[in-house]
């Protein structure tokens, strides 16, 4: 938790759920209460780290002309999520930092990546970054940026990007916390089910989960990152290409185990598992780690491989 | 006694709706995808002969992973911003839903052993998919619609579960609509080949810079549709796991299959109104005319 040099490492990093029965309804499951208070938690850590600037990327917005990022000062809308609809609506009205999105396309463009800024009254912000907001600085005392998923990214793509906002940070001096919004394992009942009822889907979610609390706990990031394609295969519905949360939060706190974790919460959500964690650059932490797959500092398209 | 009057696959890709520059859109064009707005205008035409009370849309861009939902709520006026291309989309709606028909749908569907859902929140935005197909073939809006999620069992469990979700809606729709006193048209509102380009020209509709992502996808649309224009619905069901997997099909939704389920897999052809790419998919515009409507 220790202030560290402006290298464009940010001061804070977390992992948030983004489904919306922790905003809308705790009270209804235990366990739900306990990732409110994780939030909290997660909260007191932020306004601790000093962060100018909350910039999230969520995996519960998805793009396809690259990343996309919010631009619109003042996003205010009444959202609904597509699949919950029935626990309730979500008023929100957020303060964006419009030059810092508008910086980090920039430097993204200079890494060979295609971005492009959103800033259209009524644009829908996703559930997980209207989640994730509302509990973390639910009245916007703390400015955020919010970055899509991009459908087609792989992990070079999804590093580089990471990589872009250290420039930006870096370039800006400001003091930052990155969040992402991502459940653990994705793989919800397909019935309806008593809230009382909740549990993780399976045995083996729930192990692969412990897996992955125990390393971010031990602030093993990097180490999680370089697991992003077994866990795609083991716990994720796959919607994507690719499981790249971690490789972007990796990127982005400088692909190290150096850090210090903190699980403040897990419990399942509809059969997934939801988790609040927060991590802080900590030099002398967990440092080993193996690296089988390049690092890459530019991003440079597609190969056209196959092409004779 | 209700029926289906009319089936027809209806894409939704918002370009058209942009190119088409009607007044409820903000962003304006110059031209563009010209084959594929000139196939709904066909339909369109297609479609004036013949007497409908509803307009059924099963929607791939409204995801539901807990069962199939029905919108539930007779009024809805906001507006749509498409989260993939806003500078395109962004559409001022006032749409009037069918919830009998939906709750007659919703229940027959439960009946016959599928997880359902009712959306009966007024907040609720409705999906742009449900809005360009429904815009595109109807653009008076002055028939009520019933718009039906997706359940994305394709991607939580195979081709093969969707396939069998799908034709049990489809047989479920049907029974649901013969049950009423309707008469209605359903849209399948999917592309064919579904591989984005991930940039866009600095003139979205800039044709110089459209066409398919690659031949692979445009073999597949073109068998497909070719089988379809010959009455082959049972062989588009039998290959359609192929389909899906091998061109990413937005099949996967269930939409065509629902679709030629509830139509009682066709044997007489579709009528092609029109092909073209948008940013590389494969759209067609499609429609079956059921045989007691003079097709």
């Amino acid at each position: 938790m220790s202030d560290v040099p402006n290298d464009g490492t940010p001061v804070h990093a977390m992992v948030v759920s983004g489904l919306p029965h922790i905003l809308l309804c705790p009270e209804k499951n235990q366990g739900w209460t306990s990732l409110r208070d994780a939030y909290a938690e997660a909260r007191e850590a932020l306004e601790a780290s000093g962060a100018e600037l909350l910039v999230i990327y969520s995996t519960m917005w998805p793009s396809v002309i690259g990343h996309q990022i919010q631009a619109h000062p003042t996003p205010t809308w009444v959202h609904v999520d597509e699949l919950f609809h029935d626990i309730g609506s979500m008023p929100y009205s957020f303060k964006i930092d419009t030059d810092f999105a508008h910086d980090w396309h920039a430097n993204a463009g200079k890494r060979g990546l295609a971005t492009r800024t959103v800033a259209y009254d009524g644009f829908p912000i996703d559930t997980g970054s209207i989640v994730a907001l509302q509990l973390l600085t639910p009245n916007n005392e703390i400015p955020a940026v919010i970055c899509s998923s991009n459908v087609y990214a792989d992990r070079a793509e999804t590093v580089v990007m990471g990589k872009a906002l250290r420039d930006t940070i870096k370039a800006s001096g400001k003091k930052v916390t990155v969040a992402v919004v991502m459940s653990m394992s994705n793989r919800f009942f397909t019935d309806w089910i008593d809230p009382a009822d909740d549990r993780i889907h399976s045995q083996k979610d729930e192990e692969w989960n412990q897996k992955l609390l125990q390393f971010l706990g031990d602030g093993r990031l990097e180490d999680t990152a370089q697991l992003s394609r077994q866990i795609q295969q083991q716990i994720r519905v796959h919607k994507v290409v690719n499981f790249k949360p971690l490789w972007w939060l990796s990127s982005v706190m400088g692909q190290t185990n150096a850090l210090t974790g903190k699980v403040h919460g897990y419990a399942p959500v509809h059969g997934s598992g939801s988790a609040v964690v927060s991590l802080w650059p900590a030099p002398g932490g967990v440092g080993d780690k193996e690296f089988d797959e390049d690092d890459v500092e530019q991003f440079q398209g597609d190969r056209d491989v196959l092409a004779t | 006694m209700g029926r289906i009057v009319a089936g027809a696959l209806a894409p939704h890709p918002p370009h058209l709706v942009y190119a088409d520059n009607p007044e409820q859109n903000e962003p304006t064009a110059e031209c563009g995808w010209e084959t594929l707005r000139w196939g709904y205008e066909r339909l369109r035409n297609d479609l004036e002969g013949i007497d409908y009370d509803t307009i059924v849309v099963f929607s791939p861009h409204w995801q539901t992973y807990v069962g199939t939902h029905f919108l539930g709520v007779p009024h809805f006026k906001s507006k749509s911003v498409d989260p993939i291309f806003p500078n395109l989309f962004r559409f001022n709606y006032d749409l009037t839903v069918d919830v009998p028909l939906a709750e007659a749908m919703c229940d027959h569907a439960s009946r016959a052993g599928l997880v359902t859902k009712m959306m009966r929140n007024p907040d609720f935005r409705v999906d742009y998919g449900t809005i360009v197909s429904a815009h595109m073939t109807r653009p008076q809006w002055d028939k009520p619609i019933v718009s039906v999620s997706s359940n994305r069992s394709f991607h939580f469990y195979s081709a093969e579960v969707m396939q069998e979700q799908a034709l049990t809606l489809g047989r479920a729709t049907k029974a649901a609509i013969e049950a009423s006193d309707r008469k209605v048209l359903l849209l399948a509102s999917n592309s064919l080949s579904h591989r984005h380009f991930i940039s866009e020209p600095a003139v979205p509709e800039d044709m110089s810079k459209e066409h398919i992502y690659n031949h692979h996808q445009y073999l597949w649309d073109m068998k497909i549709i070719e089988m379809l224009r010959k009455g082959d619905s049972r062989g588009v069901i039998d290959v359609m796991p192929e389909f899906v997997e091998q061109s990413m099909s937005e099949a996967e939704s269930g939409s065509l299959s629902w679709l030629l389920s509830a139509l009682d897999f066709p044997t007489y052809g579709a009528e092609l109104h029109g092909f073209g790419t948008v940013i590389g998919t494969g759209n067609a515009v499609m429609s079956w005319k059921c045989p007691e409507e003079g097709k």
